[in-house]
């Protein structure tokens, strides 16, 4: 007797018993269960007994599915199971395999090859769905293109069911193996004229995934859909047909023009939302031009929005958005219901409805839109009052701040921004802070009094969100401080004892921005007490203001507040100026001893300054003369030449500026090259992103380039060819070819724009020294600040929409078995369909048949190498007569070179393919 | 298509993972997971659209639905209609509810094979097959009359044949023609075949 198999049969957990062990088993302790099932199943499904093999491999597929077990060593069992004659038992197999089998990657599947063809060629219906479904889940190249005769079969098959299923197969097949387009096409095309609901309900489906990667091909079955549009009345039908007009009508303006009528009318009478939703995203994406339509699908995108249903709300506002991009002007007239949608309780809508929001924004309403959205987000919760906040940002932002007219009132608003209780977006609006200091010269003053009031308010300190604002607040204010009106309160600002709350970082850049004012307030002071011994005659002026103004360190001072700076002056004393040096000595001391590098550093740069001013200053208050003349006068200088150094005016700069960097004389660029080479030997150097394609050739390439840099006398063009490679991989070791740059001796500011006229200044805005000079005020002869900017490199690059290669393989097999190789593009959409004589009535030798018939054309076109490898492998098939007419196809292929000519030949002769849509 | 469709409890827990392209098991969870953060984060009487694109890459939508204490989510890509797929989730449920007589969470945690079983039936490699619950029903009671007994059922035969061993031994009619009987009508399986086979070999009979 043999028991253990037995024993193991009648004791052997079933895969209840195993879901009811895991519902029990205390929380925590379910992985050891788990694995200790796994072991167990490790046992079971070695065993020869089949129906011990199922339970186990029934118990592994649930385990596999719903906890996540890898059971990928299990493969084999599946396709060992698979072959079992009794249905439960292959049902279970297939499934496991649908679950688990990488198509990629799991080599088992070529094993399944064989059982899956015997039952998609069985009798029995069941097993030929089962057949179907696993087939759809796995398919590979290689068995799409085994069993697409099967296949084949199948597609006219009288039980709807299997039919069903056979279409819904092909769209896998198609997308593995284009060529068995060639072969399947006709049928699928057939079954479009089919009065199943069933089959054309899945017929229209497959067409709709077909035609979203390639729908031109597809335009000759156009009279087919145009057909179903009108007769049909399933909901699931029209929607696929719908989508599949979508496409098309783009390509075709007559067919939109033909579709548009019974599309309205669907949209009229038909009572089903999705489908009147489809109408509606279809007019709207696909025949925005049809005018009376799109009004009619706004008019029923109003009625959804007015709808209490969430979901058709949402939708609605999609819709909104896609006719958005074509048709502000619908949106408008929905503002009131887009707006009260903010409100709305669901996340989704909100965001929907900013985002629409964000699209009505231009010059004129974007201040009353601002002021809107800023009040509801201070209503709403964090999330989404950032998305909010996040949304102003980039909109604000968009495209140099084109909507933006007034900076003063947007500089304002970024500072209310930031103050927003649950603001996190510190990062963008401290970037835009600094860009439009750097931009927008007219917004300056007002950037500074905004940045002030941050700078400011020891609050603001405590919030970590805040700490990049209050770095770019810190910064412009240094930056800008000659606009200031009170430097002093600035200084003691960036000093204040909570600064210790920010981070090194930041804290860097406040104790660099108090150096910045330390210095601006001691050059003034210089300025105002200074004598012709100690500043240099040219400087000295009797009235700061209009020095300041006029001064070659482009400073400006806008017209708004001429006093600004003057009210500065009568601050500035010796004892005021010495009690800002000491404030400023006192609360940076400590920091000279700092663990962080930034701060130790910035810190012991202002008390280098402090030691070498301070003397003087003493000096001065102690009237000393003598000794001191000789330090004061350097002193100043020095003061003068930092604060020279710190006021140069900072301009945003164009990616491209070191390429207008002309050579300088004497710089032996190849010779540092060749060194770099020896001393770095393989080290990889970071290149630019532009650059990191190519790196994979990097060693190599510069290997041949220096070869080359060595024999350089001969300039063959392959050489030529390979410097110029290497130019290019290498361009940032390069500056810019002498002869390009030979107009400019000089090294032009990063920011100097190409064109010099200002009148044209709509992409670049001239900086040049001559207008500040003759105290042009731009804003006044302008009707917008400036902002500036630069047309070139900043833009950045829209990735190219790439169809998939597979895509234009269908696509390519769809034209020719739609269209023969003779028949033109041009206006088929009024065809009939195609009535396939050839293929109809033939079984598989027929499609070995078309097969050789099509290879001729096969190897004229690019799908001759898919071809081949399926010749090559198929030949080990064990299907008999199919083996034979390979095999013949196969020899015919071995001497495809020479009878290349001949099989064109004999194209042109043979019988010419029947124009299927004539 | 329809990338997807995954049934889980209000705990999170997956009850049902078909996804129509190939994903390793632990990307499976890793989803079932993140969606499931989203999803018990929502409120009642809202939307039934998510926003996936982080999880599932652009163009790509998920609608779900609480049916007491499950969520149905589908996931799907821009060549279906958002409502359409609500509707179709409706027809899932449905169907769920015809071949298991008023579904509960437990009818599909038991019932990990026919759940599978309908949902291939309704949806295949993505593409949807059948929209009528009716339909889907019966082609799925179809195939359950092909299958033979459930298994437990089987099991339990086979156990009370052995343990009524004794009375049988007593009786070898009545217990060749129960085991005939029982293997026409239930198409029982090969190994109580074996068993009867070995024990009239043996010093059974």
């Amino acid at each position: 007797m043999k028991g253990p198999s037995l024993m193991d049969s009648l004791f052997q957990r079933s895969i209840d018993d195993l879901i009811k062990a895991l519902r029990l088993t205390p929380p925590g302790t379910e992985p050891a269960f788990i694995a200790k099932a796994i072991e167990e199943i490790r046992l079971e499904i070695k065993s020869t007994d089949p129906q011990t093999k199922f339970l186990a491999l029934q118990k592994l597929t649930y385990l596999h599915s719903l906890h996540g077990h890898d059971m990928s060593w299990a493969a084999f069992h599946s396709v060992e199971l698979s072959s079992s004659a009794s249905h439960s038992h292959k049902r279970t197999a297939y499934l496991s395999a649908a679950l688990s089998f990488n198509p990629a990657t799991t080599d088992v599947i070529l094993l399944l090859t064989h059982h899956l063809r015997k039952d998609l060629s069985s009798p029995n219906a069941h097993a030929v769905s089962l057949a179907l479904s696993t087939l759809s889940s796995i398919c590979n190249p290689d068995l799409a293109r085994d069993l697409t005769p099967e296949l084949f079969t199948l597609l006219s098959s009288s039980k709807i069911t299997v039919r069903k299923k056979a279409i819904a197969t092909v769209l896998g097949v198609f997308k593995q193996y284009p060529d068995s387009v060639r072969v399947c096409f006709k049928r699928v095309v057939e079954n479009l004229e089919n009065l199943d609901l069933g089959i054309l309900s899945a017929v229209v489906g497959l067409f709709s995934e077909l035609t979203e990667n390639e729908p031109r091909s597809y335009l000759p079955l156009a009279p087919e859909f145009y057909k179903i549009l009108v007769d049909c009345k399933n909901n699931w039908v029209l929607i696929k047909v719908l989508k599949i007009f979508a496409k098309l009508a783009p390509l075709e303006p007559r067919l939109g023009k033909r579709v548009v009528e019974p599309i309205c009318e669907i949209m009229s009478t038909m009572g089903a939302k999705s489908l009147v939703f489809e109408c509606v995203r279809t007019i709207l994406t696909s025949m925005s031009e049809h005018d009376s339509a799109v009004k009619l699908a706004v008019g029923k995108v109003r009625e959804f929005l007015l709808e209490d249903d969430p979901n058709l709300k949402y939708l609605g506002l999609q819709a909104l958005s896609i006719v958005a991009q074509k048709n502000i002007s619908a949106v408008v007239e929905n503002k009131d219901l887009v707006v009260k949608s903010l409100s709305d309780s669901d996340i989704n809508i909100r965001l929907e409805a900013l985002r629409l929001v964000m699209c009505i924004v231009s010059e004129d309403n974007v201040m009353e839109i601002c002021r809107i959205l800023i009040s509801h987000s201070l209503k709403s919760d964090p999330e989404f009052c950032n998305e909010i906040l996040g949304f102003i940002l980039l909109t604000c932002g968009r495209n140099y701040y084109e909507v933006i007219f007034y900076f003063d009132w947007y500089v304002l608003f970024l500072g209310e921004m930031a103050r927003v209780p649950h603001c996190q977006k510190g990062d963008e609006i401290a970037t835009q802070l600094i860009d439009i200091g750097m931009r927008v010269k007219d917004a300056r003053s007002q950037l500074v009094h905004v940045t002030r009031d941050l700078v400011i308010d020891p609050a603001l300190l405590g919030n970590p969100f805040m700490h990049a604002v209050l770095a770019a607040a810190a910064w412009v204010s240094g930056e800008y401080i000659m606009l200031s009106r009170n430097p002093f309160e600035i200084m003691e600002a960036l000093l204040q004892p909570r600064t210790s709350l920010l981070s090194p970082s930041v804290r860097a850049v406040y104790i660099h921005s108090a150096f910045k004012v330390l210095m601006f307030c001691m050059y003034s002071y210089l300025r105002l007490n200074g004598d012709d011994s100690s500043l240099p005659s040219t400087l000295i002026d009797s009235e700061l203001v209009s020095d300041v103004e006029l001064d070659d360190q482009n400073m400006i001072v806008t017209n708004g507040q001429p006093l600004s700076t003057s009210s500065v002056i009568d601050h500035l004393t010796q004892e005021s100026i010495l009690a800002l040096v000491n404030l400023a000595e006192i609360n940076l001391g400590p920091l000279a001893g700092s663990n962080e590098l930034e701060v130790l550093e910035r810190s012991t740069n202002v008390l280098g300054l402090i030691k070498l001013i301070k003397p003087m200053l003493l000096g001065s208050l102690d009237n000393g003369e003598g000794d001191q003349a000789k330090g004061e006068l350097t002193a100043s200088e020095t003061v003068k030449m930092i604060f020279d150094s710190c006021s140069e005016d900072l301009g945003p700069v164009s990616v491209n500026a070191q390429e207008r960097v002309p050579i300088p004389d004497g710089l032996g660029l190849k010779e540092n090259l060749d060194d770099l080479e020896e001393i770095c030997g393989d080290v990889k150097l970071p290149l630019l992103t532009s650059f990191s394609l190519v790196r994979p050739q990097y060693t190599e390439a510069s290997s041949n380039a220096d070869s080359q840099g060595k024999e350089e006398s001969e300039p063959s063009s392959e050489s030529t060819s390979l410097l110029a490679e290497h130019r290019k991989r290498h361009g940032l070791y390069y500056l810019a070819l002498g002869n390009t740059m030979a107009t400019s001796n000089d090294y032009p500011p990063a920011h100097d724009p190409k064109d010099k006229v200002a009148d044209e200044a709509e992409d670049l805005v001239k900086l040049t020294e001559k207008s500040l000079i003759t105290g042009k005020k731009p804003s006044q002869s302008k009707p917008r600040p400036v902002v500036v900017k630069f047309d070139d490199g900043e833009v950045t690059n829209v990735t190219t929409d790439r169809t998939g290669i597979k895509a234009d393989l269908i696509s390519g097999a769809v034209n020719k078995v739609l269209l023969g190789d003779e028949a033109t593009t041009s206006s088929s959409s009024r065809r009939k369909p195609p009535k396939s004589r050839r293929v109809t009535d033939e079984s598989s030798a027929g499609i070995a048949k078309i097969d050789q018939s099509e290879h001729s054309k096969a190897g004229s076109k690019h799908h001759g190498h898919g071809k081949e490898r399926r010749h090559q492998s198929s030949a080990k098939d064990k299907d008999h007569d199919h083996k034979d007419k390979q095999k013949s196809d196969s020899t015919a292929h071995g001497k495809h070179r020479s009878r290349h000519r001949a099989d064109k030949a004999l194209e042109a002769q043979a019988p010419v393919i029947p124009d299927f849509l004539l | 298509m329809i990338r997807g469709v995954i049934i889980m409890n209000d705990q999170g827990k997956p009850r049902l993972i078909k996804f129509y392209e190939f994903q390793p098991p632990e990307k499976q969870q890793e989803l079932v997971r993140s969606i499931y953060r989203v999803l018990c984060s929502r409120a009642e009487n809202v939307s039934n659209f998510v926003k996936v694109d982080s999880l599932f890459g652009p163009d790509v939508r998920l609608v779900y639905k609480t049916f007491a204490t499950l969520y149905f989510v589908f996931i799907f890509d821009k060549s279906e209609n958002e409502l359409a797929m609500i509707d179709l989730m409706q027809v899932f449920v449905e169907t769920l509810n015809k071949c298991f007589r008023e579904v509960c969470e437990l009818d599909i945690v038991f019932n990990f094979y026919k759940v599978h079983t309908i949902l291939d039936e309704i949806i295949l490699g993505g593409q949807v097959l059948e929209t009528s619950s009716e339909e889907v029903a019966s082609a799925v009671d179809a195939i359950s009359r092909s299958l033979p007994l459930p298994l437990s059922l089987c099991a339990y035969v086979c156990a009370l044949v052995s343990s009524c061993e004794w009375v049988l031994r007593c009786n070898r009619h009545i217990l060749v023609q129960l085991s005939l009987r029982v293997g026409k009508e239930w198409q029982f399986h090969d190994s109580i075949y074996s068993w009867l086979a070995e024990m009239i070999a043996t010093e059974l009979w």
